[in-house]
Parts: structure tokens; C-alpha cells; sequence
């Protein structure tokens, strides 16, 4: 492998149903800032069935150039056709970077693309830069310049490990959804697309989708909330949730919860903070009834201000919470609601 | 049937979390437990092994003291545990680990294969997709739900806001959220017949059509630049006030940062 001809910073641009990923966004805005430590350009690869009309929107947020890879059989996502064709752009464009998100796609398709281009891939990175490997010279190996350095959580957030790919190209990673930032759109920009398509036979590895199955669509994600109002476990019932609807109405929140509550069918997936839920970091973050396992710690920790309410004075919530409040939450609950119904009046007043 | 699920042995993170005084985390006081998304995985097989009649093996990767997620797995109703350990393959990233378990899964017979969406340790969720692409067979990652169908699995695949009913031919592999199934118990005389029973060791020389170039720490292309347990922002306030006096605390707060 000549490491030397691979060249610029790429990104899987997610789409799904033909509507382009908040993620591909956020990934086009770190590739930037890395694309100008390196002096390069960002590309966008987009794959699906009818979505050359989407280009345009990759170049507002920072595209220089999109790579089309269009075909009938990309329609819905499915591993291997997806996998094919982004291992194919990768073949013969030779990228050094190549980003996707970690999302339900993109940690099936990075791994199987990785594996398939034989380079390493690292997993759910928070943080992503351009150093040196090793970080400190080391007498008698050779520093490496303008290496990806990516860091991630570990151990359920426990460790932080910054991981990089010296001897093998392209450097892969997979990004967190929210935590990159993408730049204001550059409304009229326009990319130089390019098309390209590797040709797709079916084989055993092409899997048939007999059905989609969609849930209802939860009209605010809670990523993009400033409040959020979380039940555990400790809320007690699917019903109860209501306390806490109640008052994320009243702040203008939305309602979230933890992963007992999903795994007890009390509340969709999607609404799920944690390890292996979102990660989310709102202005305020309210912890209703939930003990704090380090796994929900790790997807909420970065919120500006954290409000534990829990019964049990040593559930290690309130070790990371700002404002923790040992007591009952049926009790406590309903009365902050009418407190800060009137407080709100009063201010309007 | 034949059915091949891999395990991990991993640090217990539920409930079990032991810290240093510094904040670190004291890895060596903590238990060790089979991987949950694992555990489903392994339950999902031996939930097909009731329905149609399946041979189970678990095989797993590790130091020689992960033989006990096997002898765990037999006693819950696996037919067959594989122990792949070797000095030459520690310090395997996500590459070197696929490379050898397919290297291992190739010395076995297989329709389906079962591995865990994730180890909760590392998390990275790429193992079972890479294992697949080193087996040339198609993968079916996040099931919610598995059937068979004559030589076909039909699984319900979850992505974020839907789920997919994918079918595909096998030999195929699935990977396991642990969401799919609450695991059954071992029983005491699965537990006895485990302990009786050969566990396979294979090492290095037994991994078919695999070079040594991609195994170990040394056959990682991934590389740790640095590594620190996290320390985390210390805890606020904690107060315990009757109802009343909790809300006046609460709103009081919420003033003073200007949220209301």
C-alpha cells in the first residue's frame, strides 16, 4: 500500500427514504476543518437509488465534490450492495480519511467496508484532529505528520482512548451523531458532482426486505432538545410518564428516558439516552427516577445543568449531577409542575 | 442446524463499578461476565435449538480464563465450547480479532452465526460485520427477531426509527442486541454436565487460511496513540428536603441559571 496516494478527506453522506442524514451534515463540517489542516478537499459519497438531485445540499454545507453512486439496487439500505459500493469509491479514489457516522447503517456498513478495503476502523469517535503518531517522539520509530488522531469512549464511558491508522490508508471512523458541528449553509454553493457506479450482481450476500416497518415518528428529536425531562425506572409505569410530560410542557421540553424503560417496552428506542441509546447534551437535563448506570452517565454527562430526582440517596446519579434532590419523585414532580406554572404567569404577568 | 455463537468475557460494568480514589476505575476488583448482547445472541440459538434442533457451539476469544463463558454457556444448553487463546494474537484490535475468529469459525461447520451487537468494554459493534465479510457470507446486524425458514433466516432488523424483515440465505451471521430475548438461568445439572465435559482449545497453528500479518497486536492496524480513564466532573449539591422545600430548591435554581 503507497500511503502517499491517498488523498483528501471523504464522507458517506447517509440517506435514508431520499432525505440526506442530520449526521452527513455534521460529518461534512468536521471533514472540513480537517480537509484545511491538511490542505485538501472534502468529498461527499453519496449512494442510494434517485438522489442526484441531493448533491446541491451537500455542497451548502461544505462539499467540494460528491461522488453519485445511483442504482436500483441501492435503493433501501442493505449491507452488501451499500458495502460494494462505497468499498469501490474507496478502491478508486483512494481517500486518507473516510468518515461515516455510527449510526444503525453506518456501524454495520464501516465495519464490513473496513474489513473489505483491509484498513482499521474506529469506532463511535466524539473527537477527531490532525497530529502526530506517535504524539511524543519516540527514539527509533519514525513520527508520523498529518495523521487522523481519533478519540473515543470506552469501558461505557469510563476511558478515553485516541486511536490512530499510520500504516494503512484510508484512516476510518465512525462519528457520534451530535456531537460535530456543521457549518451554516452556503445557500447557492454548488459541488462538482461526479457519478460513478461500479456495477451491481447479485450474489448470496444481497439480502431480500420483505417489509419496513416504521414507527411513529416522535415529532422532536431529543438530541436537538434544550430541555429534557428523563424517566427511569423509578417512575414506576408507562402511565406515570405523564408527570413528566407534564412538565416538560410547561418548560417547553421534551420527554426521555433510560434504557430500563425501553428494554420494559414503556417507551420507543428512539427516545432512549445512553450508551447505547443518544447522546444528548440540553441545557437542562432533569434524571427522574433514574439510578445513573455509567452506561446512561456516558450519554448525558455533557449537559449544561443536571437536576437529579431519585429516592435513593446513594444512586449514583447525584455523583454527576449539579442539583440532585433525594425524594419522591410522584411527590415532588407534579407540585414543580404547578410551581413553575405559576413562576411562568407571574414572569409573563 | 449447525450454529456457531461467539462470546466475550468481559469486566462487569452493571452495578459491579469499582474506583480507584482518584476517580479511575480499579479494573482489577471488578467480575467478569459473558457479554450481554452475547448472552442474547447465545439464547437466540438455543431458543432455534428447542424449535427446529440445532447444534450449538460457542467459541470465544480471550486469556485462558475465559474458558468459563464457555463452560457458562454450556451449562446453559450449548452443545460445544471453542476457546481460541494464544500469546501471538493479544492486543487485537477489531481486524486482527475478525481475522481470527473466522480463522477458527472456518475449522467448524455452520448454517447460522450469532455474535452480540456489541461487547460492552469496547463497544465498537464491528466484530460480527467483519467476521462475515472474512467469511464471504451475508451479515444481518441490530436483530430484534430471528425465524427460519427452510434454508432461509428471516430477522427483523432495527435501525432508529423503523425495523427492516430481511430474509437471507444461509450460511449467514446475525448479530444480537440484547434486547431480543431475556436469557434463560443455567441449571445445576446443566452446570455439572459442563464441568465434565472437553472444552477445545486451539491456538495459533489451528486457525485455518489466516497470516500472521493480520494477527495480534501487531496485525492491528488501529494503533492506541494514548489512553486515560476518564475523570468525571465531581458531584454538585445533594440536599433532602420535605416536597414542599424541594420544589422552592429546584425552581430556585432554575431562576439563577435563567432557565425560567
Amino acid at each position: 500500500m503507497n500511503l502517499e496516494e491517498y488523498k483528501g478527506v471523504y464522507v458517506f453522506a447517509q440517506q435514508v427514504d431520499n432525505e440526506i442524514s442530520s449526521i452527513a451534515f455534521e460529518l461534512l463540517g468536521k471533514a472540513k476543518d480537517l480537509a484545511k489542516d491538511l490542505n485538501t478537499d472534502v468529498t461527499a459519497v453519496l449512494i442510494g437509488s434517485g438522489i442526484k438531485g441531493l448533491a446541491d445540499q451537500l455542497a451548502e454545507y461544505g462539499a467540494d465534490k460528491v461522488i453519485v453512486v445511483d442504482d436500483p439496487e441501492l435503493k433501501d439500505y442493505r449491507t452488501e450492495p451499500y458495502a460494494h459500493a462505497l468499498a469501490s469509491v474507496i478502491n478508486k479514489y483512494k481517500p486518507e480519511i473516510m468518515l461515516v457516522g455510527a449510526t444503525a447503517i453506518g456501524r454495520d456498513l464501516g465495519p464490513r467496508v473496513s474489513a473489505r478495503v483491509a484498513t482499521g476502523l474506529t469506532a463511535d469517535c466524539t473527537v477527531l484532529e490532525i497530529g502526530d503518531f506517535p504524539l511524543q517522539a519516540v527514539p527509533g520509530q519514525e513520527q508520523l505528520h498529518n495523521q487522523l488522531l481519533m478519540t473515543r469512549p470506552a469501558f461505557g464511558g469510563n476511558t478515553i482512548a485516541t486511536i490512530a491508522c499510520p500504516y494503512n490508508r484510508p484512516q476510518m471512523a465512525t462519528v457520534r451523531a451530535g456531537v460535530m458541528q456543521k457549518i451554516t449553509p452556503i445557500k447557492g454553493a454548488k459541488a462538482n458532482v461526479e457519478e460513478f457506479n461500479p456495477g451491481f450482481t447479485p450474489d448470496n450476500k444481497y439480502v431480500e426486505i420483505l417489509d419496513i416497518v416504521k414507527s411513529v415518528a416522535e415529532t422532536v428529536d431529543i438530541m436537538d432538545a434544550k430541555i429534557l425531562v428523563s424517566g427511569g425506572r423509578g417512575v414506576g409505569s408507562p402511565e406515570n410518564f405523564k408527570i413528566l410530560e407534564d412538565l416538560a410542557e410547561v418548560l417547553g421540553g421534551t420527554v426521555s428516558c433510560s434504557r430500563a424503560v425501553v428494554d420494559s417496552g414503556w417507551k420507543p428506542k428512539d427516545l432512549q439516552v445512553g450508551q447505547t441509546g443518544k447522546t444528548v447534551r440540553p441545557n437542562v437535563y432533569f434524571a427522574i427516577g433514574i439510578s445513573g448506570a455509567i452506561q446512561h452517565v456516558a450519554g448525558m454527562e455533557e449537559s449544561d445543568i443536571i437536576i437529579a430526582i431519585n429516592k435513593d440517596a446513594d444512586a449514583p446519579i447525584f455523583d454527576v449531577a449539579d442539583y440532585g434532590v433525594v425524594g419522591d419523585l410522584n411527590k415532588i414532580v407534579p407540585k414543580l409542575t404547578e410551581a413553575l406554572k405559576a413562576e411562568i404567569a407571574a414572569a409573563k404577568g | 442446524m449447525k450454529i456457531v455463537v461467539c462470546v466475550k468475557q468481559v469486566p462487569d460494568t452493571a452495578g459491579g463499578v469499582k474506583f480507584n480514589p482518584d476517580g479511575t476505575l480499579d479494573r482489577g476488583a471488578m467480575l467478569t461476565i459473558m457479554n450481554p448482547d452475547d448472552k442474547a445472541g447465545l439464547e437466540a440459538a438455543l431458543r432455534l435449538k428447542d424449535q427446529y434442533g440445532a447444534e450449538v457451539t460457542v467459541v470465544t476469544m480471550g486469556l485462558p480464563k475465559a474458558e468459563e463463558v464457555l463452560r457458562e454457556a454450556m451449562a446453559m444448553g450449548a452443545d460445544k465450547g471453542v476457546l481460541v487463546t494464544d500469546r501471538v494474537l493479544g492486543g487485537a484490535d477489531t481486524w486482527a480479532t475478525s481475522t481470527t475468529l473466522a480463522g477458527a469459525i472456518r475449522n467448524l461447520e455452520y448454517d447460522l452465526i450469532i455474535t452480540g451487537r456489541q461487547a460492552i468494554d469496547g463497544d465498537t459493534a464491528q466484530v460480527g460485520p467483519q467476521i462475515s465479510e472474512h467469511l464471504n457470507i451475508p451479515v444481518i446486524s441490530y436483530a430484534q427477531d430471528i425465524k427460519i425458514e427452510g434454508d432461509s433466516v428471516i430477522v427483523e432488523r432495527q435501525y432508529e426509527d423503523r425495523y427492516h424483515v430481511v430474509k437471507a440465505k444461509m450460511p449467514c451471521l446475525i448479530t444480537a442486541l440484547s434486547e431480543l430475548n431475556e436469557p434463560r438461568y443455567m441449571t445445576p445439572g446443566g452446570i455439572f454436565d459442563a464441568y465434565k465435559q472437553e472444552i477445545t482449545v486451539w491456538g495459533r497453528a489451528d486457525l485455518k487460511d489466516v497470516d500472521d500479518a493480520n494477527l495480534g497486536l501487531k496485525g492491528s492496524p488501529t494503533k492506541i496513540a494514548k489512553a486515560s480513564d476518564k475523570v468525571r466532573k465531581g458531584a454538585g449539591e445533594k440536599v433532602s428536603l420535605d416536597p414542599d422545600e424541594s420544589v422552592s430548591y429546584i425552581v430556585d435554581k432554575l431562576k439563577v441559571k435563567h432557565v425560567i
